[in-house]
C-alpha cells in the first residue's frame, strides 16, 4: 500500500496572520510558519494503514522553500520520503492552479492512497480533494472521521451535521481527514534524529511539465481586490453580577428586543 | 436579464429547502435573474417548487435521478457543469456547505472558472465579501477567470421573498461513469434534537472548559431552548468530552454567525473566536473578568455561569 500524504505548511493559526499589500497574498515570509494542524491527522492516519497493511508513505507539499519545516516534521512522526515542489513561479496561485501542480506531482508517483487534512487553517477552502478527484479521475472520499481499508476499497465515514455518511470507493482514492478521525503521534526522539536522513526530492514546475505561465498570481483564476482589518466593535458592556446578574443578562436581552 | 444559477440544497429530514437556499437566491438577485437547480432523487422537486418562486426562482430546473443521489458530489457537479454550458448564466451561486463547497470546485474545473468559497456578500459588479484569518480581515474578491461560481455562508444575507415565475423546466440526465465511483452507501443521523441546525440558528448558546462536565452542559441546553436556540460548544470542552464533536464552533469546528451569540464559560481563545465571531450580537458568561472573550462581547456578565445562567434561563422562560 503506497501512500501520499498531502502536506501544507501554514501561518500559525495562534498568531497574528496578515495579507501582504504589495500583493494581497498571504503573508508566509514574516509568518510564524508551522505544519497545518489537520494534515497531522492525515499523517496519523496513513501510518496507521501503513503499520497494517505495509507499503511505504510519501510526503508531498508545494511551498516556498521553508515549507521544509512541515516536511520534516511529517518524516519524524514516521512518514519515509518527501517530495516539496517548490518554483518562485507558483506565488499566488489560486486554488485551481495549485491543485493542477499537486495533480501532476502525483502523476510522477505510484500511489494506491492519497490523504490530507480535511481543511487548511489559512484559506480554509477545504476542497483539495474534489478538485484532484476531478482532474486525476480518482474518486474523492471527503471528509473522513473513519477510514477503513478492505482489499481494493476504501470506506469513508464522512461527517455531516448531526451524523455520518457512510461513503465507499474503489483505490486508488483520495481521502481527507477530520481531527475526529485519530489522536496524531507526537515525533520520538528517535523519529527527529532519523528524519534528517529520510530522503526529500525537491522538483520545480519545469520537473513536472508545467508552464509557469499557467499558475502563479497573473493567471490565477480569482484575485482579493482589497482587503482590511475587521473595523473594531464599539465598547461592550461588562458588568459584574452582584446577585443581580441574571436581571442584568435579561434586562440587556429584553433591551434588544431579543425576549 | 442573465441568467443566475442557484443550486438548492435541501433538508434531509423534510425534503423542504434549506434557508441557506433561500438566503442564495437572495443574493444571486443582484447578479441578474435567478433560476433555481434541484438534483436529487425523482420526486425531489415537487414540494418545493413554490417556496423556490416565492423566493425569486424565475425558472427552475429540475434534474432527478437515482443516480445523482447515489453518488458523492462529482453527479451534481456535471449537471450543473452541462447547465452552465447550455444556458451561459452569469455566475452560479451555491450554499456554502462542505458539499456545495465541492461542487463549486469541481464544477470550476470541469468549465474553467474560477470560483470563491464562503462568501459572505455578492456586489453587482461581482466582487464578493470573504471573512479571513479567524474573522479578523474582511476581503473583496473577484472570479476573473469562466463563469463566476460563488458559495454563500449561512446567515449571511437575510432570505427576502420576490415572487417570481418558477417556470419549471426538466434537465435530462445522464451521470457518467467516472462520476459514479464514490458510492453513499448509508446516511446515518446521529443527533435527533428539535433545536435548530447550529449553523442556521439565529441564537447560538455555547458552552467552554467553565461548564465543568457533560451532564452540567444541561445549563447549556436549558438557556438555548428558552430561547429556541442551538447549542455548541468550544474545542476545549468538546476535547474534555463535555459534548458532541458535531457541535464544535471554531477554526476546527462550525462557523456560525447567528444574530445572537451567548458564550458561557468560554475564554474565548483564537481557536474559538474563528468560528463566531461575525456573530451580530455577542453576549459573554464568564468568572474571569480578565478572559479574552469580553473584548468581542456587547454585553457581558462576570459571575459564576452556575448561579447567572439558570436565573436568565427562569427569567426568560417565565417572560413567554
Amino acid at each position: 500500500m503506497n501512500i501520499v500524504v498531502l502536506v501544507k505548511q501554514v501561518p500559525d493559526s495562534g498568531s497574528e496572520r496578515k495579507l501582504d499589500p504589495s500583493d494581497n497574498t498571504v503573508a508566509r515570509a514574516t509568518a510564524d510558519n508551522v505544519i497545518n494542524e489537520m494534515d497531522e491527522y492525515a499523517i496519523e492516519e496513513a501510518l496507521t494503514v501503513k503499520e497494517a497493511q505495509g507499503g511505504e508513505v510519501t510526503v508531498l507539499t508545494v511551498g516556498p522553500d521553508t515549507a521544509t519545516d512541515a516536511i520534516r516534521k511529517a518524516l519524524s512522526m514516521g512518514a519515509d520520503k518527501a517530495v516539496h515542489v517548490s518554483d518562485p513561479a507558483i506565488h499566488g496561485s489560486c486554488a485551481v492552479q495549485t491543485s493542477a501542480v499537486i495533480a501532476a506531482a502525483l502523476s510522477q508517483l505510484e500511489y494506491d492512497l492519497v490523504l490530507c487534512g480535511a481543511e487548511s487553517t489559512d484559506g480554509q477552502v477545504s476542497v483539495m480533494p474534489a478538485l484532484l478527484s476531478e482532474r486525476l479521475g480518482i474518486p474523492q472520499l471527503s471528509g473522513a472521521r473513519k477510514l477503513t481499508i478492505e482489499g481494493s476499497m476504501a470506506k469513508i465515514e464522512r461527517q455531516t451535521d448531526g451524523g455520518y455518511w457512510e461513503v465507499e470507493a474503489p483505490l486508488p482514492a483520495i481521502v481527507s481527514t477530520w481531527d475526529t478521525i485519530n489522536e496524531p503521534r507526537y515525533p520520538s526522539f528517535k523519529g527527529i534524529m532519523a528524519a534528517k536522513k529520510k530522503p526529500v526530492e525537491t522538483k520545480t514546475l519545469a520537473d513536472l511539465g508545467i508552464d509557469a505561465s499557467t499558475v502563479g498570481l497573473a493567471t490565477a483564476t480569482s484575485k482579493v481586490v482589497d482587503f482590511a482589518g475587521r473595523p473594531p466593535k464599539g465598547e461592550g458592556v461588562k458588568v459584574a453580577d452582584e446577585g443581580d446578574g441574571a436581571d442584568k443578562l435579561v434586562g440587556y436581552l429584553a433591551a434588544q428586543k431579543i425576549v | 436579464m442573465a441568467e443566475v444559477l442557484v443550486l438548492a440544497e435541501l433538508n434531509p429530514a423534510d425534503g423542504g429547502p434549506r434557508k441557506s437556499t433561500l438566503e442564495a437566491l437572495t443574493a444571486a438577485r443582484v447578479l441578474g435573474e435567478p433560476a433555481a437547480v434541484v438534483i436529487g432523487a425523482p420526486g425531489t422537486a415537487a414540494g418545493i417548487k413554490d417556496v423556490l418562486a416565492e423566493y425569486g426562482a424565475a425558472k427552475i430546473y429540475v434534474a432527478e435521478s437515482d443516480d445523482v443521489d447515489a453518488y458523492l458530489v462529482a453527479p451534481k457537479a456535471e449537471v450543473l457543469a452541462q447547465l452552465v454550458a447550455e444556458k451561459a448564466p452569469a455566475a452560479v451561486v451555491i450554499p456554502s456547505s462542505p458539499e456545495g463547497k465541492e461542487i463549486a470546485g469541481r464544477l470550476a474545473i470541469k468549465t474553467g472558472s474560477g470560483f470563491l468559497t464562503d462568501v459572505t456578500e455578492i456586489a453587482a459588479d461581482g466582487t464578493a465579501t470573504q471573512v479571513a484569518f479567524a474573522g479578523a480581515t474582511i476581503v473583496h474578491s473577484q472570479v476573473t477567470v469562466g463563469t463566476p461560481i460563488y458559495t454563500l455562508r449561512g446567515n449571511s444575507v437575510t432570505p427576502e421573498p420576490a415572487p417570481a415565475a418558477g417556470t419549471e423546466e426538466t434537465v435530462q440526465v445522464a451521470v457518467s461513469e467516472a462520476a459514479k465511483r464514490t458510492r453513499v452507501l448509508d446516511r446515518v443521523v446521529e443527533q435527533k434534537s428539535n433545536r435548530p441546525e447550529l449553523t442556521e440558528a439565529a441564537i447560538v448558546v455555547s458552552g467552554g472548559r467553565g461548564v465543568a462536565s457533560a451532564e452540567n452542559f444541561s445549563v447549556i441546553e436549558g438557556l438555548a431552548d428558552s430561547l429556541g436556540g442551538a447549542v455548541g460548544a468550544s474545542r476545549a470542552a468538546v476535547d474534555s468530552g463535555f459534548y458532541p464533536h458535531s457541535f464544535q464552533v471554531g477554526q476546527t469546528g462550525k462557523t456560525v454567525s447567528p444574530q445572537l451569540y451567548i458564550a458561557v464559560g468560554i475564554s474565548g481563545a483564537i481557536q474559538h473566536r474563528a468560528g463566531m465571531q461575525t456573530s451580530k450580537t455577542i453576549v459573554a458568561v464568564n468568572k474571569d473578568p480578565e478572559a479574552p472573550i469580553f473584548e468581542l462581547a456587547d454585553f457581558g456578565v462576570v459571575g459564576d455561569l452556575f448561579t447567572v445562567v439558570p436565573a436568565a434561563t427562569e427569567q426568560i422562560s417565565a417572560r413567554k
